[in-house]
């Protein structure tokens, strides 16, 4: 985090407040054609009003403002389920090559070889870490990832005429999005219970499956960090009934070259590339969810899917695709860098990154768990859900200690996340941390405990030096002011 | 595979070496990582993975680099007519410049506000800047890209309204109803085409889908659609191309009530379809019903301006199945070039630039429409277009195109399916006249020995 030493007192204005008439940080070139006729002028408009700034302080401005945020490249950022992991930095440049940034999505095929390769060879990979290996790299994002494999299970089902399937069972602990897609899929949803090791309660899932179920939407590993060790049982339980198995795959940072899903009875699943593969989160995308099934659902992908033929690369659409769930064909320029990410790492590299993730996740737990309470009592995977209920015994809440770590210059575990665990505090360190960073992230987790005693007021009141304190989220989305206005 | 931890590869991006790892397993009180792995099934453990070995990044750089020169671009040469969604612009320097700043690039959806205020505030100056260049009151720190906002808007009306059938017009984008029947399918929705001189619409129409310039480049009568819509309690949604907003009248002068944009043209590179940004604004009166992030601005403790993501009782984290929608990670980074882009231009830039594409794409159709065989058509509502428009060829647009590659020349986008020998054209400012001149020329040969 780079902060200044005044960093309550920085310049904040927008720019619009910035704003001098006449100022300007581009120029056009002049028209080098004949002038042509204006359209009637009952078409066109008087000004735009947006600011009249220089070029310097364009750049500024937005430097300035992005030394407000915490950031990968600035601050340890153990966000569970996130995967805030290194983001090489050749994959940027890579992505910007002009042969790759500067093509039209709509070029013919044999003027983008080369971007239709990158996309199959990627997709190949996918299929091979997943074991699932029909891949569309349409979506994207991770939830539109999980609406096009649901709109996939819908279609399967339809094409067996077994139209009677609206019940999608997804568990207690699952990420918000599983249910919202489930519900744009027009799937009624079910809960499953966790039972009290974390896992998926067997017998509950056995009285929920039936001939309405279309498919068993399960995060593996959970979102509690936790393989479930009756995965094989689960998805059988599901395929007894004709329904079919999804798996969420925010978490696949934990498996890669240890499993594969398809191994498991999952028929289709989704993966963050901006998680597992490196790719920049960028304050919130874009991001790329690429889905993966099996062979004999391949034919219902999303367009396109890029293909090799006798005459070279092509995009093609799936004989039986649930169609285009947005404008081209994905986010190419994260698949760019996604596919970077594994050639940078090749097998042994990616075996290497779960297993320096999964072995991280348990030095922290190993190290904090007398003075945190465990949502579940033994190993976990790539992250860890610990719980603040001791402390928020002692009066100081989960929130409180996310937001004193900011001061230590920590992101934040997620909070309050799953939320079937009390004052849940989700940390997921990645790989790429070092053992110093994980050594001082769990002296500063051991230092606020003593805090919660010794000093609960600066736990309270935290964060003490960012750029802001504690904001008012109530009256922010009571009087919600959204742009700014000329008063 | 044989795969004991302590052994575990190293590579520049995982720092922990064999004694660190040998340590930490330790103090978790396992011998190996597959200590750790006693929840997975045995038999599927480690399995072998057919993946390349990892490459330098030296080597990894050659790689790309040919995958790139594979490729077909202006840096290779050619020059492209090509739009139809996505648009060939100058990117100024500031926007790669900002773009550089990993404080912006590696964080997190801002749900730590006091830990990125940087972000936060450059999407409240997006949202300022969207509903400036569309006029109108509220806006979203946006979505995947123009067809997924444009779909999310038209199901916001059928919540808005309570109705269920959505009339998309006729000369609108393919890509847009598609789109919406992908994300509307499963919802009793039901869609059907409006033609754009239509003086009477269905009275359970939720919406208008409007797109202008429509797909041929021509401005649609927003304000006669906008108003039929309205008579017939139906909302308008309009999709615009936001450099047109340089130049044409905002949607916010007709009271339409949603708009809707492919946010690409604003300083985002093609690159092969994406990843784009979708603009999204509407009325004050319907933010609640709104998909997608909003970043509102309050004050903290000691009373100073902050920004903080709000009105998050709409959103999936919170409301689950009863989410407006089920968007989670979408687009801040592209938010960040826009916002850099409109800042760059300004005022006078925006207005520079719209009118160097109509300017272009203008002597463009001229100099076509006097060649032998081809003529300009007009297949919207008014004749009047921006920096897109349609030509008629004198022979099947796939041969002429292929003919066209020859010279290095990308020709437009073939839309015979719309239209016979139809070949929809867009011309920006990377276009020079010597480009048009060359293009106009080759046509010219092309169509004589048709």
């Amino acid at each position: 985090m780079t902060i200044s030493a005044h960093a309550g007192d920085i310049d904040r204005r927008l720019l619009m407040d910035r704003s001098v008439t006449g100022r300007k940080a581009f120029t056009l070139p002049d028209s080098d054609v004949p002038e042509q006729n204006l359209p009637d002028s009952s078409f066109l408009r008087d000004d735009v009003e947006l600011p009249e700034v220089s070029q310097l302080e364009v750049i500024r401005y937005f430097s300035v403002l992005s030394q407000l945020n915490f950031s990968i490249d600035t601050n340890f950022y153990p966000l569970g389920s996130c995967t805030m992991k290194y983001n090489p930095k050749i994959n940027d440049e890579l992505s910007n090559l002009p042969g790759l940034a500067d093509i039209h999505p709509l070029q013919p095929d044999e003027t983008v070889q080369g971007a239709i390769r990158l996309l199959k060879n990627l997709q190949d990979d996918l299929g091979e870490i997943t074991g699932l290996p029909g891949v569309s790299l349409a979506p994207l994002a991770g939830a539109q990832g999980e609406y096009a494999g649901l709109l996939i299970a819908r279609a399967y089902h339809n094409a067996r005429n077994d139209s009677v399937r609206t019940v999608a069972i997804i568990p207690d602990s699952a990420h918000g999005t599983n249910p919202a897609s489930a519900a744009m899929a027009g799937l009624d949803v079910v809960t499953v219970r966790s039972d009290d090791q974390g896992n998926v309660d067997v017998v509950n899932l056995r009285e929920l499956a039936n001939e309405n179920t279309a498919v068993f939407m399960l995060t593996i590993p959970s979102t509690l960090g936790l393989f479930e060790p009756n995965i094989l049982e689960l998805t059988k339980i599901i395929h007894d009934v004709g329904g079919l198995v999804y798996a969420d795959g925010a978490n696949l940072n934990a498996l890669l070259g240890l499993v594969k899903l398809g191994d498991l009875g999952v028929d289709i699943c989704h993966s963050n590339l901006h998680k597992t593969f490196s790719t920049p989160h960028g304050g919130g995308g874009p991001g790329s969810g690429p889905v993966m099934v099996t062979d004999e659902l391949a034919k219902f992908l999303p367009k396109p899917v890029a293909e090799k033929t006798d005459d070279g690369y092509v995009l093609a659409t799936p004989e039986m695709s649930v169609g285009s769930i947005n404008g081209f064909h994905g986010s190419f320029s994260i698949a760019v860098r996604a596919y970077a990410y594994i050639k940078a790492l090749g097998l042994e590299g990616l075996q290497s990154v779960s297993e320096n993730a999964i072995i991280s996740a348990n030095y922290i737990q190993a190290k904090l768990r007398d003075k945190y309470d465990l949502a579940a009592d033994r190993y976990c995977m790539h992250e860890t859900v610990l719980s603040a209920a001791r402390q928020k015994k002692r009066g100081v809440a989960g929130l409180d200690i996310a937001k004193r770590l900011l001061d230590f210059g920590i992101h934040a575990p997620t909070m309050y996340f799953p939320m079937i665990v009390d004052e849940a505090l989700m940390v997921e360190p990645t790989e790429s941390e070092s053992k110093e960073t994980l050594d001082h992230f769990i002296a500063v987790m051991r230092q606020i405990d003593d805090e919660v005693d010794s000093a609960p007021e600066l736990v309270h009141e935290a964060p003490h030096d960012l750029p802001v304190t504690r904001l008012d989220e109530a009256t922010a989305a009571r009087k919600p002011v959204l742009r700014w206005t000329a008063d | 595979m044989a795969s004991s931890a302590n052994t575990s590869v190293n590579h520049p991006y995982i720092p922990s070496t064999d004694s660190e790892r040998a340590e930490m397993l330790e103090v978790i009180g396992v011998d190996s990582l597959d200590g750790l792995l006693g929840d997975i099934p045995i038999e599927h453990r480690h399995p072998k993975l057919d993946i390349d070995a990892g490459l330098s990044e030296q080597e990894l750089s050659t790689v790309f680099g040919s995958i790139a020169a594979e490729n077909a671009s202006s840096s290779s040469g050619y020059i492209s007519f090509l739009g139809a969604g996505s648009y060939s612009h100058y990117i100024p320097s500031t926007v790669r410049s900002i773009l550089q700043r990993g404080e912006f690039v590696t964080a997190y959806t801002p749900y730590q506000p006091e830990a990125a205020q940087g972000t936060l505030q450059v999407g409240f100056e997006f949202q300022t800047i969207i509903c400036q260049l569309t006029g109108m009151e509220v806006a979203n720190a946006g979505m995947y890209d123009g067809p997924t906002a444009f779909a999310e808007a038209c199901l916001m009306a059928a919540r808005v309204t309570k109705r269920t059938k959505i009339g998309v017009l006729s000369t609108a984008d393919r890509r847009l109803p598609d789109t919406l029947l992908a994300y509307s399918k499963y919802q009793g929705i039901e869609i059907v085409e409006i033609s754009t001189d239509a003086t009477e619409i269905p009275d359970d129409l939720a919406c208008i889908g409007i797109q202008s310039p429509n797909f041929f480049g021509e401005i649609e009568d927003i304000e006669r659609l906008t108003n039929l819509a309205h008579e017939n309690g139906a909302l308008s949604v309009v999709h615009v191309n936001p450099t047109a907003l340089g130049m044409f009248k905002a949607p916010g002068e007709f009271d339409v009530d949603i708009v809707t944009a492919e946010g690409q043209p604003l300083g985002v590179p093609m690159a092969f379809g994406g990843p784009y940004v979708g603009l999204f604004a509407c009325k004050k009166a319907h933010i609640r019903q709104m998909p997608g992030r909003i970043i509102g601005r309050t004050t903290d403790t000691k009373g100073r301006a902050g920004y903080v993501l709000t009105l998050q009782t709409r959103e999936q984290h919170i409301r689950r199945e009863r989410a407006t929608s089920n968007i989670c990670t979408s687009t801040q980074l592209i938010g960040l070039m826009v916002t850099v882009y409109t800042a760059t231009l300004g005022k006078q830039g925006i207005k520079d630039l719209a009118s160097l594409c109509y300017q272009k794409a203008h002597y463009a159709a001229s100099e076509i429409n006097g060649l032998a065989g081809f003529s300009v058509e007009s297949l919207g509502s008014g004749g009047t277009f921006f920096h897109e428009f349609v030509v008629t060829c004198p022979e099947s647009v796939s041969k002429i195109n292929a003919a066209l590659l020859d010279k290095k020349i990308i020709g437009g986008l073939d839309i015979s399916d719309r239209l016979d020998n139809g070949m929809l054209v867009c011309v920006t400012e990377t276009s020079s006249k010597a480009d048009i001149d060359k293009f106009v020329q080759a046509l010219s040969q092309i169509g004589a020995s048709a």
